[in-house]
This record gives structure tokens, sequence and C-alpha cells, in this order.
């Protein structure tokens, strides 16, 4: 069965005055309709740089300077600008960090509804007026003919973010890529938006890729995820098995960091040093300056995803299958 | 909404009251309205009799009450000069100044959100870095300058343009008005084009930073990533949102505009209320000129009222936080 | 490191060799205060001396033009006068008064902001809306009523006695709001500051902290004004000499050179304004220029190191 989206060794650099910086280093995933797909890492690894590539909306400097991305059949690195307009907001919906900044202060929520509504597909103010006002509602917005008229301000954060979610599900779309949604909200607010992405998921038929550095909420959420670090996959498989059974010593360590994970009383675990930033990444494997089972070949060679015990569970760690993750 | 309007309309009462204060002040002082009725041949006696009889002995603020009382019927004192009340005086050369400022902001409005705009979406264009060096170097022009040399470069080399005068005008009930004949706007031309000069630079500059900062906004790349048409995102959603900013900017800017018509006026001989004061300077017209005072306090006091409120309707948060 | 030294290894010092408008704009504006300051010894005639100036010497254009004379390197005005040297004093008035009318801007409305933002209550108050009403009105047109009102008071003679101290004020009064407020609504952000705390618990008394404590850290934005003000009062000088309401033809800054020359542009002596007109405006650009250069490197969302 032919996925929703594939992405093949995605490459994405930064063109700066003293050369091109490498933000994606030859990333490949796949991604099947209801499926969903967790890609976490800190900040800088390259996350959103993902989802932007993506839909083709990187902002300059930066550029796909290789691989290919395929979704619903099409290569979309190829198409020509129309094309991916059409696409974008359509098949594809993005959900951004904050939705205080998502929406644009001075226009009703109706009119940031109906414009989206109006610029896919040829319908009257009036049906777009309606169509609107049910996705309202299947985000489970009270009264959602009153906030139509409303502005962004006039709402707290939990409501807005998921009128921004349901702007991004007025077209329908095949795919939903999440990127942070919901770092800027209180954290009593962050469960119902997962739940609710979740239920939109199954109901509406949707792919979701989940960007995000908490791992708490992509345990709970995604079916698989993806270990980013340095602009690599480090580690990818079933959430299930990246939670409790990592191949990867970074993996290992992120989860140990977690508080709650050891016991009570003991010092938080952490993982010595810093991510690099892109004008400093290791020769050979991006992780081994802080990695305590590193050798020779670690500094040498750059390890590649290779398949683990468990199926779909891949590491890019030289001893994944040789010697017990160490932190 | 409403509650925000009158307390600005309120604001702007006290300012006028403080403006008319120091106007009375400078005219009681300075202004000797018995010398300027009565020759030098008059006794002494007589004039202290005269001075009684027209209330000049009275204390200064029965004075300046009847001063504030007076001009809120619209009588603002008598030009020693033109022999005529002040308010005749000013109205009649009010018509001249109004219109050049129209000149210029329609110069203005036409050039520089077009420009501004293309260069904040094109900055490494040859054409919006062309601009943006003119304007940079055109704020440090000072207005006359640019009034003089347009005047030698169309006026006296070429010829093209006439560089004096308002030309022909046709009088409409009382406005003597320069846009309803070719000569007249022949003559609007250049004098509209210097004083627009100040502004231009700055506009242009102002724009083009405020749109591309609302170009780098959160909203924005939605927007993009709600794949609506580049021209909506740009002449929509961005534009609103820099509109709002220079809407504020240009309330107070016209008023700016106004000051520098003086100086416009007077390289073109241009017969209009900054002239007219200038005439007064130099012929010792106290009366005239502290009624010139009052009138353009009075305007600018209007004119922020009526920006600030413009911008309650504009910008809703201002509306609605302000009602609260 | 004594404070020679810490200023050579600074970051604006670093950043201000590595930029080359800041570079140019800042050595031709220091050339120019240079050559002002030295007018009289560098200027080949005193224009102010009388004896010296013939009538008959008159629009006599620039040296390298038909008619121009060796000795009046560019031409003489009206009077007689070698533009030269005239502009040269011209500078010297027209900097001076820029520079006085600022420092009377900044010290006044400096007072006036922080004791408003560190008082606050009825004092911040009252003093802001002194500044608002001032601030309604353009700056310009307040400078104008304001000196043709000293021009009624004094007679024209005792106003061109003392024109120039009388300008200083009357540009100073004209644009004190716009340091007040800065300076204000830095204090207002200072006040919060944990220092600030700690002065007061230690028990030194308002105007102590006010001044030793507060104020230093107000004075980046001054700065940042003040180059922009220094161009705009040295414009509106000319300004309002150009409009007769400014320095007297007998004791010339550039804007009356100007307006002296404009009657005669149309008789051909263009020189009488050109030449004024171009050193006024190269003064203003470099003081413009160097004034954002110094905007953008003291801006700290900028300066994260």
């Amino acid at each position: 069965m032919a996925h929703l989206l594939e992405v093949e060794d995605l490459e994405v650099k930064f063109a700066l005055r003293f050369g091109a910086l490498t933000a994606i280093d030859g990333m490949s995933f796949t991604l099947d309709k209801r499926e969903k797909l967790g890609i976490v890492g800190e900040s800088g690894a390259g996350k959103s740089v993902t989802g932007f590539a993506i839909i083709n909306l990187l902002s300059k400097p930066g550029y796909i300077s290789g691989g290919r991305i395929i979704f619903e059949g099409r290569e979309l690195n190829k198409l020509p600008d129309e094309e991916m307009r059409q696409l974008r907001g359509n098949r594809i919906s993005m959900i951004f960090q904050d939705p205080m900044m998502t929406l644009n202060p001075v226009f009703t929520i109706g009119t940031q509804m109906v414009e989206t509504l109006q610029a896919h597909r040829r319908i009257g103010k009036r049906e777009a007026w309606d169509l609107a006002v049910e996705k309202l509602r299947k985000v489970y917005i009270p009264s959602p003919e009153t906030r139509m008229h409303q502005y962004p301000f006039e709402m707290s954060g939990g409501m807005r973010q998921r009128i921004v979610i349901a702007i991004a599900l007025l077209t329908d779309p095949s795919l939903i890529i999440a990127d942070e949604p919901t770092t800027a909200l209180d954290v009593t607010i962050q469960a119902g938006i997962m739940d609710l992405l979740q239920e939109l998921c199954e109901s509406e038929d949707m792919g979701l890729i989940l960007i995000t550095h908490d791992l708490a909420v992509v345990s709970q959420v995604t079916e698989r995820i993806i270990v980013m670090y340095a602009g690599k996959i480090v580690e990818t498989g079933p959430t299930e098995a990246i939670i409790h059974n990592q191949k990867h010593p970074y993996t290992k360590g992120l989860i140990a960091s977690l508080p709650g994970v050891g016991e009570a009383g003991n010092r938080l675990n952490q993982i010595p040093g810093m991510m690099p930033t892109l004008t400093a990444i290791p020769e050979g494997c991006a992780f081994h300056p802080r990695c305590k089972m590193s050798e020779a070949v670690c500094q040498r060679e750059q390890p590649k995803p290779m398949p683990v015990m468990d199926p779909g569970h891949f590491s890019a760690c030289h001893f994944a299958n040789s010697k017990e993750i160490v932190i | 909404m409403f509650a925000f309007i009158v307390r600005r309309i309120i604001e702007a009462i006290i300012v006028m009251l403080v403006i008319s204060f120091i106007g009375f002040a400078v005219q009681h002082s300075i202004g000797d309205p018995i010398r300027d009725m009565v020759g030098l041949r008059v006794s002494v006696e007589d004039r202290e009799a005269l001075r009684d009889k027209l209330g000049l002995n009275d204390p200064f603020l029965t004075q300046y009450f009847r001063f504030v009382r007076n001009a809120l019927h619209g009588d603002l004192g008598t030009s020693y000069f033109h022999n005529k009340p002040c308010t005749e005086v000013i109205l009649s050369k009010a018509p001249a100044t109004i219109e050049l400022v129209i000149g210029s902001s329609i110069i203005i409005l036409l050039f520089t959100f077009p420009v501004g705009v293309f260069s904040a979406i094109w900055p490494r264009h040859w054409f919006s870095r062309l601009t943006m060096g003119a304007s940079t170097v055109g704020v440090a022009i000072p207005v006359f300058l640019t009034a003089i040399a347009l005047i030698y470069v169309f006026g006296v080399e070429l010829n093209w343009l006439p560089s004096y005068g308002r030309g022909q005008t046709v009088n409409i009930g009382g406005w003597e008005t320069g846009f309803l004949t070719v000569d007249g706007i022949l003559h609007l031309i250049l004098p509209s084009v210097s004083l627009s000069s100040i502004m231009l630079p700055l506009y242009i500059r102002l724009i083009r930073s405020e749109m591309m900062e609302v170009l780098e906004t959160e909203y924005i790349k939605f927007a993009w990533a709600k794949g609506l048409d580049k021209k909506r995102i740009w002449l929509v959603h961005a534009f609103k949102n820099t509109l709002l900013p220079v809407i504020t900017v240009f309330g107070v800017e016209i008023g700016i505009l106004f000051a520098f018509t003086l100086l416009t006026e007077t390289v073109f001989q241009w017969q209009g209320m900054g002239f007219m004061f200038l005439e007064a300077v130099e012929r010792s017209d106290t009366a005239l000129l502290v009624a010139y005072m009052m009138v353009v306090g009075g305007m600018f006091v209007f004119i922020n009222t009526v920006v600030d409120i413009t911008y309650g309707f504009v910008n809703p948060m201002v509306r609605i936080a302000g009602a609260k | 490191m004594n404070t020679l030294e810490r200023f050579r290894r600074s970051y604006f010092f670093y950043s201000f060799k590595r930029d080359k408008t800041a570079l140019v704009s800042f050595s031709i504006f220091a050339f120019l205060v240079l050559v002002s300051l030295l007018a009289p010894v560098i200027a080949p005639h005193d224009p102010y001396d009388t004896s010296t100036i013939d009538i008959l010497d008159a629009e006599i254009p620039p040296s390298w033009m038909d008619g121009g004379e060796d000795r009046f390197w560019l031409g003489t005005d009206i009077q007689g006068r070698d533009l030269y040297s005239t502009m040269l004093y011209g500078l010297r008035t027209s900097v001076a008064i820029g520079l006085g009318a600022v420092i009377f801007q900044a010290l006044l409305g400096i007072a006036v902001g922080l004791t408003a933002g560190y008082m606050g209550g009825k004092t911040d108050s009252f003093l802001m809306r002194i500044a608002d009403i001032q601030f309604s009105i353009p700056y310009l047109i307040v400078a104008i009523i304001a000196s043709a009102v000293f021009q009624l008071a004094f007679g024209v003679a005792r106003f061109a006695e003392m024109a120039m101290p009388l300008l200083i004020v009357i540009i100073g009064i004209s644009e004190w709001p716009k340091y007040a407020r800065t300076v204000r609504a830095s204090v207002l952000g200072e006040r919060k500051k944990e220092y600030v705390e700690a002065a007061r618990v230690i028990g030194l008394n308002r105007w102590r902290i006010m001044i030793r404590h507060i104020l230093p850290n107000t004075l980046t934005p001054v700065l940042v004004i003040s180059t922009i003000q220094v161009a705009q009062a040295v414009m509106s000088e000319a300004a309002l000499s150009f409009l007769g309401l400014g320095m007297p033809i007998t004791k010339p800054s550039l804007g009356s050179l100007i307006k002296a020359g404009f009657e005669y542009v149309f008789s051909g002596s263009w020189w009488i304004t050109f030449f004024p007109g171009l050193l006024l405006v190269v003064f203003t650009l470099v003081v413009i220029l160097f004034g954002d250069w110094l905007r953008d490197v003291l801006n700290p969302k900028l300066y994260k190191g």
C-alpha cells in the first residue's frame, strides 16, 4: 500500500555568507493514513525544519538541497509554486506553537476561517461561514457563532489553539503537521488539546506528525517516534519501544533525564555537554563527544540507522545490536 | 467606545484652555492696542480714558475671560495692519494653506505606499535600493532648499512651471480654490512637491520597515501555511497590520506638514496663513499673531483628537480595551 | 584597565571601526566641527569686519568661473563678503546653536523625565500632561511662534543682539518633551529592578538614588536620540533664520545665508544659496548617518554578543 507521505534522504541547508550549514542531513521516514508519528529532539535538532521542509515553506536562507518528499504520490519539492500553494492548508495543514502569534490580531476568527476555505475552493461566503461554524463545533468550542465575530485577543490560549486546529481541519486535509502545539499552553490545557488531536485523527482519517521536545506528550499520543539529534535521525521505532527499550545512548539519556523516571530523592540524570550547533558538528557520530560508549570507530564513521530487535525499530549507533546501551 | 470618545474630547478642551491662556498672556503683555488704534498725537490722558473705556485696566483674569468668551464667538481681535477682524483675515488666507496641504498629502499617499510596500517585499531590487538611498539623503535636505532647487530647475531654467503665487483661483462661496483651473493647478505643483519632500523619505522608510517587520510575524507565516494567495497575504494581511502604526504617524505628521507650509509659502510667495503670519511679525501685528496661535493650536488639538479616535476604530484592541 | 583602554577594546569601538558608514560620517562630522571651531584662524577674510568689505565686490562668482577672482574662492555674497569665510563662520554659528540647544533640551528633559518617572503619582501625571500638551504641537511651530513672540517683545534690534542665546533657548524649549518622555520610559523600566530596591533598603535618599543610580542607566537612549536631535536643531535654526526669525544677516548662520541668496537665484547668482545649502545638507547628513549607526549599535536587542 502506498504511504501517505514518504521522505527519502531529505537534506536541508542554510546558505550563509561563509558557507552552507546542514540543518537536516539525510532523513528518511514514512507516514501512513491515520498514523500518528512523533518527531522529538532538543531545540535546534532540526524538527521544525522538517515540518517546514515538507510544505516547502523554509524561510531564507534555508533550502532543500537533496532528497525527495512524496505526498499522495506527488513529489513535493519539485512542484511549481502555484501547485504547492494549492496543497498547503488544503491537503496538508500545519499548526504552529503559539496561537496568539498564529492568528492575525486585526481580523475576526470568521474572516480568517472563511478566507482559508475560499482560497482553496469555489465556495460562497455564507456556505464557508456555515462550514467554519461546523468545524468550531468539532473542536468543542462553545457558542461557535459568537466566536466567529470575535478577535483572537478576546479568547484564552486553549480556545485559540482549538480554533487554529479548526482552521487546519477546514479543508479536510490528509495530513496535519503540528509543531509544538501545546508548548505555549498551560499544562492543564495541554491534555485536552492532545486528546482532541488524537480523536480527530481517528474520526477524520488524517495522518499526524507531532513535532515536540516534550516526551511525555509524545508518548501518550503517537504510535511511532523519530528521535533527532543534530539534524539526523538517531533512533526511530514504535512508541512503546522508544520509551521502554531504547537502543541508542542519546535516546536512553533523554528518557532517563525525565523527572519522575528515577527514584524520588535522587539527582536528575543529565547528559553531559550540549548538542552541537550547526557550525560545529563533530566528525563521525555527532553524539560521540557526549557518549559514554564511544570508541574509535565513532569518531571516524557516521553510523547509519540499522534495524534492531523489535519490528520497525532502527538505531543509528554502531553498537545498537552488539552492546548494551549505557549512559 | 463612547466613553473613550468623551474622554478624548474632554482632554482636548483642557488643552485648548491652556493654549488660550498662553495666547492671552502674550497679547496682554506685548501688544498695545491703544497705540495700534490711535495716532501719536493723542494725549496721554485721552489714551488712559480710552484704556478704561475698553476695559484694558481691568484685572488680568477678567480680561482673560472676556478674551475666551470673544474667542468662542469667533472674535479673535482686530488685525492692526489689515484693519479687519483677525478671524476674517485668517479665514481668507486659510484656503490657500489647506489646499497646499491637500496637494502634498495626495502626492505623499500616492507615492509612498506603493514604493514602501514594494521595497519591503523585494528589498534587494535596484529600485528599492535607489529609493532607500534617496530617502536617507532626503531627510537631510531642508524643505526650503528643495523648493529653491525646484524653482531653479523647473521655473528658471526649464520654465515649465510657475514659481510664485497661486495663479488663477475660483471663488466658491468664499473659498478661493486653485483646484478648478489649469493655471491654479499648475501653480500648486511645485509648492506641493516641495512640501511633500519632507515627508516622503520618512514615510517610505516607515512603511517599509513596518511592512518588513509584519512579514516576519508568525501569523503571516501561518497565512502562507494556509495556502493563501500571495497577493492576499501581502495586500490584505500584511498591509492592514502595517496601516495601523502608519496612521498614527500620519496624524502627527500632518501637523509637521502644516508647520512646514510656513517655509514653503515664503519661498513661493504663496498667500496662505503662514505667509500672513510672517508678515504679521514683520509689522508687529500682535493681535493677528495671537489669533494665528489660537487657530493653529486649536487645529492641532483637533487633528490629534480625530486621529486618536480613528485609531480606536481601526484597531479593535484599543477600542475594546479602552471602553472597559 | 583605564577608561581609554576599555574603550579601545570595547565592542562599541570594534564595530565602529568595521562599519564604513560610521567611520566616514563621523570623520566628516569631526572635520566640520573642527573647521568651524577654527574658523577665525582658517578663514581668509573676516566677514564681521566691516572695514574689509567692499560693496563693489558683491556678487562675484566662484573663482573657477568667468568673472571669478582668486581671492574669493567660492565667490562673494550680496554685500561683498567672501562666501567661503562667511560660510565657515556660519557653520560655526549653526553648530554652536545646534549643540547648545540640544544640551538645553537634554538637561531640561532629563530633569523632568527623571523626576516624573521616579516620583510617579501626581507629579508624574502633571509633568507628563505638560509634555503631552506641548508634544501635540509640532516643534517647529512652537519654535516659530516663540521666536516671533520674542522678536515682538524685544524689538528687532535687541533680538538680533541676543539672537544666539535666544535661539538656543527657543529651540531647547521646543523639543524637551522628547527627552522627558524617553528618560521617563527608561526610569519606569529601571525602577522595577532590584538594584533600586537594594538602594532603598540601604536607606539612600530619593535624589541620590535617582541621580547616582538610575540616571546612568537611562543615558543610552538619551545618547541615541541626541545625535538626531543635533541634526534637527541645526535644521530648525536654519529654518528659523531662513524665515527671518533667527540669526540676523550681520551675524550669519547657514540658514540666513541661504535666505539672503535666495532672491539672487533668479538673477543668476546661484552660488550664494548653493554652497551654504550644500554645506548644511552635508553636515546634517553626516550627523544623521552617524546617529543611525549609533542607534543600531546601542540597541539592546541586537547587542546579544
